[in-house]
């Protein structure tokens, strides 16, 4: 019984993380390039709607693709108002954050109708990695997951390598540190800088995919609910480093999950209250971490 | 001797400005050329020209004799052109080896082989470089020693040094200067652009003087000394000090006994039980290398940083006039007018109760403009469209109108041209004659010794009053003292 | 000048309810009869000006205001949402309690008790709401621009908790409050939606206008939003003290605004209750340049917007939540201009040399 329950719990934790995963991974390449994009959450609501459409007109993989389009398209016209024409980055992504709800919001009605409801999408099935799976406990919540999961853990390595092992990395935290030095180097700090914002959007958009086709398996108007938000919250938790914004992903899937554990404990607990957790949990963190972690210097100019 | 780097006829304009007026420099190989000039006389628009950083109107260059075209720096670098700039470039959150590799354009697949390589040639060069250091932890010396690592990495055969010691110390500068004649036996042509005319002769072998844009002498170093070219360089403007009478010593303004105060920002000592104190009507200069304190001590004495220990008497009130001009002293964005009320505060003439009185601020602008001859079209003209001189007359203006018996003044000829710092240490010295204690840190030590009645010594920290007579060598040896190398 | 402005400002609408025109075509939509459902609903009719555009320029106007004072100040405010929020439930609550206790004194007095009760409560709730992200700041150095958005979501989440909870109507069937009593509510103009608050809005921005122009401090936030460095060093200025006072002055606003809601217009609390005006402020301020009696005018044409955007799903079946897409193009459109004219002035500037 609890240990079914504490199987449930960690399942819950990984594939909750998921999306948050890829969308602070995103934006942990844009920042350390410099630029700091709230319309990730915008990003990440055109890939929940281009999985979605996507999905229905050609299966769940169709979906994955139409979702990273959705990310780039979102990111790459931020890119252009900001590193291209150098508007403030924070309100313009709070902009594009807007923009993408109503968009989506209004396509969304288009392609299914006023009502929406009971949408049903092919979606990703959990895929048991052999040998692994079997393992008690932790097998089933981290060996059985979609494998859009896979591919987030996938990133994390990958991701390292590419910032800390290669070129273009060196270049893009240069960029993030000091545009001007940058720049004094020889790097083509706004080619660099678009490069970062449009892996950012396509990481967003595939968060948005495994929201909608490994976790909830619907579409919903606004339903990323500020989890590109809690990204960025994520990232500077994970202090800019992949490994660590993993762990950073995983603590608030597991508090985020933790609604299941506590509801089948304390049924009369409101359940807004489980609502409410995450947020407060990211201010709380967010509170004791900042001022132990340096950000990329020029983040934001 | 073949032309390694040849500019011809360069022409430049910046707006009604003319920087350079067919300006033509030829750089032999293997010669360390002095390009020697004033603030504002064009030497750094030339070697930004040469390095693809500013283009310029008319004229042409040749590298080796081949005439090429230097739109960025990029291009620049791949003619062999390498610059160390004034400030410097480096990344300071990055490691000595990332910043070579990034300028040189090494892949860094494998860290441990691109380290080992940096150090190799750090070795080579002869400046010698830890590659694992992250650069913020360097000092100022090997800061510099990176921006040469950095050019000669990238395959640098010629180097353009932008006033490479006016961020080092004495000791540090001479070290550096140097190592440029060892750079010769690299096969490296070095341009020198410096405003110091010790430093032209000491290592050049060729030098050439630009004033107001245009080049006014060239030729061989030892077919000229230091009183030529310091007319070549000044023009008729005469350099002496003018004579003042002995100051009347007043009354003690300031006094600090066993002062401390924490760091600000990242490098430096702080300031470490300091005792010293200034009295009406002198100015006292404080020589201190950077990151010694000076800020620290400045910024004490203004009330604007909290003190750590010890005792500080200040008779109020204070003005600062701060050394970032445009950050600090100065809102851009900002009338004139504006500006002034900012730098007045609550006790100014215009204020009644809650209320500010405009035309009352625009009126005393207007005579406050005339009366400290800044170049202004009216009080109502943004602070960021005038001039740096003019800027720093109104800055200097502003902190005058607090009637201070105490004004502190952090590098304020900072950017200036010489006829702008001339006139700021001539209101310095009426300033004080008129009763007021200036409390003044200058980074260049001469133009220090040329305004101060006697000056104080900051080293790691910690404070040393020299004698009114006090020589500029005992004051530069006591300056190197600190924990510096 | 003032042409300009409104030029300027008349280019950003068009090129707005332009990107609208073309996202709503692709999307399949008939954009030619939404606009022309949106211009209806907003300036159709006597009624439609009085009833649907007048009170939501109301909530637009106090949180413009708001967003305006906090982006003079440097504090980058994205909470007003929230903040709202928190204001409309407090008011709700001491509406009630008050209401059902003072209703003895009769009409007139009970009203002069309870209403500005209610509206100061909303204020104080308001003050509170943005009083986190000022601490979370100026104690640890968090980002007031991710704490104020978080806290969005937060307030969201308690209002369902208090109309499923503590402040759910008495039958217990619908998740809303009950209605307040009359001496809890902002007086109408007869015959219309229009309430007293309209002018509380008016007088408020004509106060902050005179606050920003002629007072130091005033000129003290400015000086902040500007040049934060030069206003401490050279000015002398508590700019955390500024930063402070700018983002809890901009939650006294935006808590008002949600006090006034359910004050003069809805009577009651529920979900959804703001159909975003909290990041419609946002556009409201920075297409008025954050000047206050500009802020009237933009507020006014935003609530024409939000308006017409009812009246659009109701008759176009177009949601209304793609106006925000009108919203967001504005404020690119303006930061375009700025960081243009910044370019600009950069380049007049001319070479570091």
């Amino acid at each position: 019984m609890t240990e079914s329950l504490i199987t449930a719990f960690l399942a819950a934790t990984v594939r909750i993380a998921t999306p948050l995963l890829f969308a602070a991974l995103g934006e942990t390449v844009t920042e350390r390039g410099g630029v700091i994009n709230l319309g990730i959450e915008g990003a990440m609501l055109a890939g929940a709607l281009g999985a979605a459409l996507g999905a229905t007109a050609g299966g769940p993989w169709a979906g994955v693709l139409a979702a990273i389009g959705g990310g780039l398209l979102v990111s790459g016209i931020f890119a252009a108002i900001t590193v291209g024409a150098g508007a403030e980055q924070i309100i313009t992504g709070t902009a594009m954050t807007l923009a993408s709800i109503g968009l989506t919001g209004a396509i969304y009605r288009s392609a299914y109708g006023p009502s929406g409801v009971g949408l049903t999408l092919p979606t990703l099935a959990p895929l048991a990695v052999p040998g692994l799976a079997g393992i008690p406990v932790i097998g089933p919540a981290f060996f059985q997951q979609s494998a859009l999961t896979y591919i987030g853990f996938a990133l994390v390595p990958l991701l390292w390598w590419g910032l800390f092992r290669t070129r273009f990395g060196l270049a893009l935290r240069a960029s993030g540190e000091s545009a001007d030095h940058a720049r004094a180097a020889g790097v083509r700090v706004k080619r660099i800088r678009v490069i970062g914002v449009l892996i950012g959007g396509a990481l967003s958009g595939l968060a948005g995919a495994s929201l909608v086709l490994a976790q909830v398996g619907t579409f919903a108007e606004k339903m990323t609910a500020g989890r590109g938000f809690i990204a960025i919250a994520i990232v500077v938790l994970g202090a800019w480093h992949p490994g660590r914004v993993l762990g950073a992903a995983l603590f608030f899937g597991a508090a985020m999950a933790l609604q299941f554990l506590f509801q089948s404990f304390m049924p009369d607990m409101p359940y807004q209250v489980f609502l409410l957790l995450p947020y407060l949990l990211t201010l709380l963190v967010l509170a004791g971490v900042v001022g132990k972690v340096r950000a990329p210097a020029d983040l934001g100019r | 001797m073949p032309s390694a780097l040849s500019l011809r006829n360069i022409s430049r304009q910046f707006g009604t400005v003319t920087a350079l007026r067919a300006v033509t420099f030829e750089l032999a190989v293997g010669e360390v050329h002095a390009l020697l000039g004033e603030n504002g006389a064009g030497k750094s628009t030339l070697m930004k020209v040469a390095f693809g950083l500013v283009r310029p109107d008319s004229g042409s260059i040749a590298v080796d004799g081949i005439p090429v075209q230097l739109r960025s720096p990029v291009e620049a670098r791949r003619a062999g052109i390498g610059m160390v700039h004034q400030h410097f470039t480096s990344i300071s959150a990055l490691t000595v080896w990332e910043n070579v590799a990034l300028t040189a354009g090494w892949s860094v697949r494998r860290p441990g082989v691109v380290a080992e390589r940096v150090h190799a040639l750090a070795q080579h060069a002869g400046l010698a470089l830890d590659p694992r250091s992250i650069v913020r932890d360097l000092t100022a010396g090997l800061k510099q020693r990176l921006e040469v690592l950095k050019a000669i990495a990238a395959d640098a055969r010629i180097l353009l040094l932008d006033e490479p010691s006016s961020v080092l110390s004495p000791a540090e500068a001479e070290q550096f200067l140097g190592q440029i004649t060892a750079f010769k036996a690299l096969g490296i042509s070095t341009v020198l652009i410096t405003h110091k005319l010790s430093e032209a002769l000491g290592v050049a072998d060729t030098v050439t003087v630009l004033r107001h844009g245009s080049v006014v002498h060239h030729g061989p170093i030892r077919e000229t000394n230091a009183r030529t070219l310091a007319r070549h360089l000044l023009g008729e403007v005469s350099i002496d000090r003018p004579q003042l009478p002995p100051p009347v010593p007043g009354n003690i303004v300031v006094r600090a006994s066993q002062l401390s105060v924490d760091r600000l920002g990242v490098g430096g000592t702080g300031l470490r039980r300091a005792t010293f104190s200034a009295r009406a009507g002198e100015v006292i200069g404080i020589a201190a290398i950077e990151g010694n304190g000076q800020r620290e001590l400045l910024r004490a004495i203004a009330g604007l940083v909290r003190v750590a220990g010890g005792s500080l008497e200040v008779t109020a009130p204070v003005a600062l006039v701060p050394e970032d001009r445009t950050s600090e002293a100065l809102i851009g964005d900002f009338t004139l007018a504006e500006n002034l009320v900012l730098s007045q505060g609550r006790s100014a003439p215009w204020i009644h109760g809650p209320w500010i009185d405009w035309p009352d601020v625009h009126a005393r602008t207007r005579e406050l403009i005339e009366r400290f001859e800044v170049r202004a079209s009216g009080s109502a003209m943004l602070a960021r469209e005038l001039s740096g001189g003019n800027q720093q007359r109104l800055v200097i203006a502003a902190a005058l109108e607090r009637r201070p018996a105490v004004l502190v003044a952090e590098n304020p000829t900072r950017g200036l041209d010489f006829k702008a710092s001339a006139d700021v240490h001539e209101r310095l010295r009426a300033t004080a004659a008129a009763g007021v204690a200036v409390i003044v840190y200058l980074a260049d030590l001469d133009e220090l010794l040329a305004v101060a009645d006697r000056v104080v010594v900051l080293t790691a920290g910690i404070a040393h009053e020299m004698t009114p007579g006090a020589s500029r060598t005992a004051i530069g040896r006591l300056m190197l003292a600190g924990p510096e190398e | 000048m003032v042409t300009r402005t409104l030029l300027s400002t008349g280019a950003a609408i068009v090129i707005g309810l332009g990107v609208l025109a073309i996202g709503l075509t692709l999307s399949g939509y008939d954009a030619g009869a939404a606009l022309a459902a949106m211009g209806t609903g907003a300036f159709g009719s006597t009624d439609a000006m009085l009833s649907a555009v007048l009170p939501r320029a109301i909530p637009l106007i106090l949180i413009g205001l708001g967003i305006g004072l906090a982006f003079r100040g440097g504090a980058l405010n994205i909470g007003a949402e929230g903040q709202f929020y928190a204001g409309a439930i407090t008011a709700t609550w001491v509406g009630l309690q008050l209401g059902a206790r003072v209703g003895a004194l009769g009409e007139p007095w009970a009203r002069i008790v309870v209403l500005p009760l209610v509206l100061l409560a909303a204020v104080g709730a308001g003050i509170v709401w943005a009083g986190i992200p000022v601490l979370l700041k100026l104690r640890f150095g968090v980002l007031e621009v991710i704490s104020t958005l978080l806290l969005n979501f937060v307030a969201e989440a308690l209002v369902s908790l208090m109309v499923q909870g503590p402040l759910q109507e008495s039958k217990h069937i619908y998740p809303q409050s009950d209605l307040l009593p009359a001496a809890a509510r902002l007086p109408q103009w007869p015959g219309t939606r229009l309430h007293l608050g309209l002018a509380l809005a008016l007088l408020l921005a004509l106060g902050l206008w005179v606050f920003g122009r002629r007072t130091l401090a005033g000129f003290a936030l400015r000086a902040t939003g500007v040049g934060p460095t030069a206003a401490a060093v050279a000015g002398r200025i508590d700019t955390r003290r500024v930063f402070a006072l700018a983002l809890l002055g901009s939650g006294a606003l935006a808590g008002l605004a949600g006090g006034a809601e359910i004050s003069g217009t809805t009577y009651a609390l529920f979900q959804n209750l703001s159909p975003g005006y909290g990041f419609t402020g946002i556009a409201v301020a920075l297409l008025a340049k954050l000047n206050p009696l500009a802020i009237i005018g933009t507020g006014l044409m935003f609530a024409a917007l939000e308006a017409g955007a009812s009246a659009m799903q109701r008759d176009a079946g177009v949601p209304a939540i793609a106006v925000y897409v009108v919203e967001a193009t504005i404020i690119i459109v303006v930061l375009l201009a700025d960081a243009r004219r910044r370019h600009l002035a950069m380049r007049a500037a001319g070479g570091e040399g």
